[in-house]
């Protein structure tokens, strides 16, 4: 298989990330290039495995139901780019 | 005393021989003269440095009772971990600003064993690389040769310790990162079995594979760091509730008997010729500490770089998604939406490899492509780790080579990112199956420079391992031939 500049350009909108025209080219033929890696598992046979998902089979643990952390959000909004009176400033979202 | 182990260092310390602050001074001097040459850090701070220092003298001063065993100690930490009111960049100009308001659970860890930050090491972008390129704080050169790459992705923990910048430092690895630096570099590195060191504070790049461990000279030093590092931590959810062990306990066990066993496709094609002659010496050197060889099979083993190219940079875009110049980190200085802020600022803060497996990421995670690849990937994660459980029926510890070649030339594999990715080819496997595996040094190959020898433990089988690692460098010198930096 073989991603065309169209497909290129609907990943990086669902990926968020920006790129010039002269980029998707770029980017098309790397990833074009890898995908021709990663097409080698097709021929794999899997019928019947279960897949892996971790590397350890353990449930999750649950916790009791009580505070642990403590507010900590100056300190966490210090390093913020943009904030006011405890929230995250953000382009205008709903007009 | 640059050259002097843990244990020395331990020993001199509580001795009084040379205090924390003393010890300190003289690793921070090697910095300060030789990081130029190399960039294997991106943060360094005197004064918090020597605070740490003074801290762990007064505690040793006030001789009420015992103090840890690396009370004093100073260590490099890669700038993947989280280490409170210190820069921790990630190689990333995302976070190029980010200074963390916590401790990773492995930072708080060595420092409640007293040891001393010495600084941050650089790394591949978000542990992304396999040469230290892609870091956006520069390469790191490798101390046997400046004109080398030193590995990654923990490029920089490798640099500082071969050229002796630092005792030791914490490293991760996710497909190879503390194994293959540390061939290249010519160090002891130890991945432990995923779940034995918690990830808690350490930035996430493939969730299901990201494991730290140590980054040392010797398979003695290692298990001490190990002994500091693991432990249970409900933080981390995957993070294994074990009885808490002494990595150290077997080192000087005989290897009488042991089976080693060798995988056929290891030892296949793709191995340079220097690589292959240092790997069957030191076979040979087994054998003759009275170890056996048997020949093993991972017949799916030519698919855990492909397999691994689904799953890793499925998490990654899954993980690297709170990069969004909202909460933390780079924001773009213009922008006009929301989406747009995002997109801008997501844009300029990663670097192309970075990108890249963000995008590989979100189309084989996006709608239709899901079961083609990464539930493909996930079933191959299966057959991989099975391979190993054959395997390990008819022997102790895997062998083989770490990586395919000695240390490369910067720009050698950049422009190619396939190529770039095979130089994983024999580390890869471990981590899929979430087995430990290690590094060691095994002889000089082309250039005078460092061979890797890999060593693939059972699940939690670190102390054994730790053990074979440990009795080979006590019959032969290569983990103590040393950069020509160094002096």
């Amino acid at each position: 298989m073989s991603l065309n500049p169209d497909e290129v350009r609907r990943i990086t909108r669902l990926a968020r990330i920006e790129l010039s025209p002269a980029e998707v080219e770029q980017t098309m033929d790397q990833l074009n290039a890898v995908f021709g890696l990663i097409e080698q598992l097709k021929a794999a046979d899997t019928i019947g495995i279960q897949p892996m998902a971790h590397a350890v089979d353990v449930s999750q643990r649950l916790r009791e139901d009580r505070v642990t952390e403590t507010d900590r959000h100056i300190d966490f909004q210090k390093i913020a780019p943009d904030t006011e009176a405890g929230l995250y400033l953000v382009p205008k979202v709903i007009e | 005393m640059i050259h002097a182990s843990l244990k020395q260092l331990a020993a001199a310390l509580t001795a009084r021989r040379i205090s924390s602050v003393e010890l300190a001074t003289l690793f921070l001097d090697r910095i300060e003269r030789l990081n130029p040459k190399l960039n294997a850090f991106i943060t360094v701070d005197r004064d918090k440095t020597l605070e740490m220092a003074r801290a762990a003298d007064a505690l040793r001063a006030a001789g009420s009772g015992q103090v840890a065993p690396l009370n004093g100690i100073p260590l490099a930490h890669k700038d993947i971990f989280c280490t409170e009111g210190w820069l921790t960049t990630c190689g990333s100009k995302i976070l190029s600003n980010f200074v963390s308001p916590y401790d990773a659970h492995v930072v708080a860890q060595l420092k409640l064993a007293g040891m001393v930050t010495l600084g941050k090491c650089n790394m591949d972008e978000f542990a992304m690389g396999s040469s230290n390129e892609t870091s956006w704080f520069g390469p790191v050169k490798n101390p046997w040769n400046t004109a080398l790459v030193p590995g990654g992705s923990s490029g920089g923990s490798a640099a500082a310790v071969a050229a002796r910048l630092a005792p030791v430092a914490t490293g991760t690895d996710t497909g190879g990162s503390i194994r293959q630096p540390a061939a290249l570099c010519g160090l002891t590195g130890l991945k432990p079995t995923y779940g034995v060191v918690s990830r808690y504070g350490m930035i996430a790049f493939a969730s299901s594979l990201d494991q730290a461990g140590p980054m040392a000279r010797s398979a003695e030093d290692c298990a001490l760091l190990l002994n500091a590092m693991a432990g249970f931590d409900a933080r981390d959810s995957t993070s294994l509730e074990r009885a808490a062990e002494d990595y150290a306990r077997d080192l000087d066990k005989p290897l009488n008997g042991l089976r080693i066993g060798l995988p056929t496709e290891f030892f296949a094609e793709g191995m340079s010729a220097d690589v292959r002659t240092a790997v069957e010496a030191a076979l040979d050197e087994y054998r003759k500490l009275g170890a056996v060889t048997v020949e093993v099979s991972l017949p799916n083993s030519g698919l855990s770089v492909p397999a691994y190219y689904v799953i890793a940079p499925a998490e990654a875009s899954s993980n690297l998604s709170r990069f969004d110049g909202v909460r933390y980190g780079y924001r773009a200085p213009e922008y006009g939406d929301l989406t747009d802020m995002y997109a801008k600022s997501r844009a300029q803060g990663f670097g192309a490899e970075v990108k890249r497996r963000i995008l590989i990421g979100t189309y084989v995670l996006s709608h239709g492509y899901y079961d083609a690849y990464y539930l493909q990937a996930q079933k191959i994660r299966r057959l991989i780790a099975n391979d190993f459980v054959e395997a390990f029926k008819h022997c102790d510890v895997i062998m083989g080579p770490t990586s395919p070649t000695v240390a490369f030339a910067f720009g050698a594999k950049s422009a190619d990112p396939v190529q770039m990715y095979l130089s994983d080819i024999y580390t890869i496997s471990t981590n899929l199956a979430g087995l430990p595996g290690m590094s060691i040094p095994c002889g000089l190959g082309a250039g005078g420079l460092p061979v890797g020898l890999q060593i693939v433990g059972n699940y939690f089988a670190e102390a054994q391992m730790l053990n074979v690692a440990h009795r080979f460098q006590q019959a032969t010198d290569w983990h103590l031939r040393t950069a020509g930096l160094c002096e």
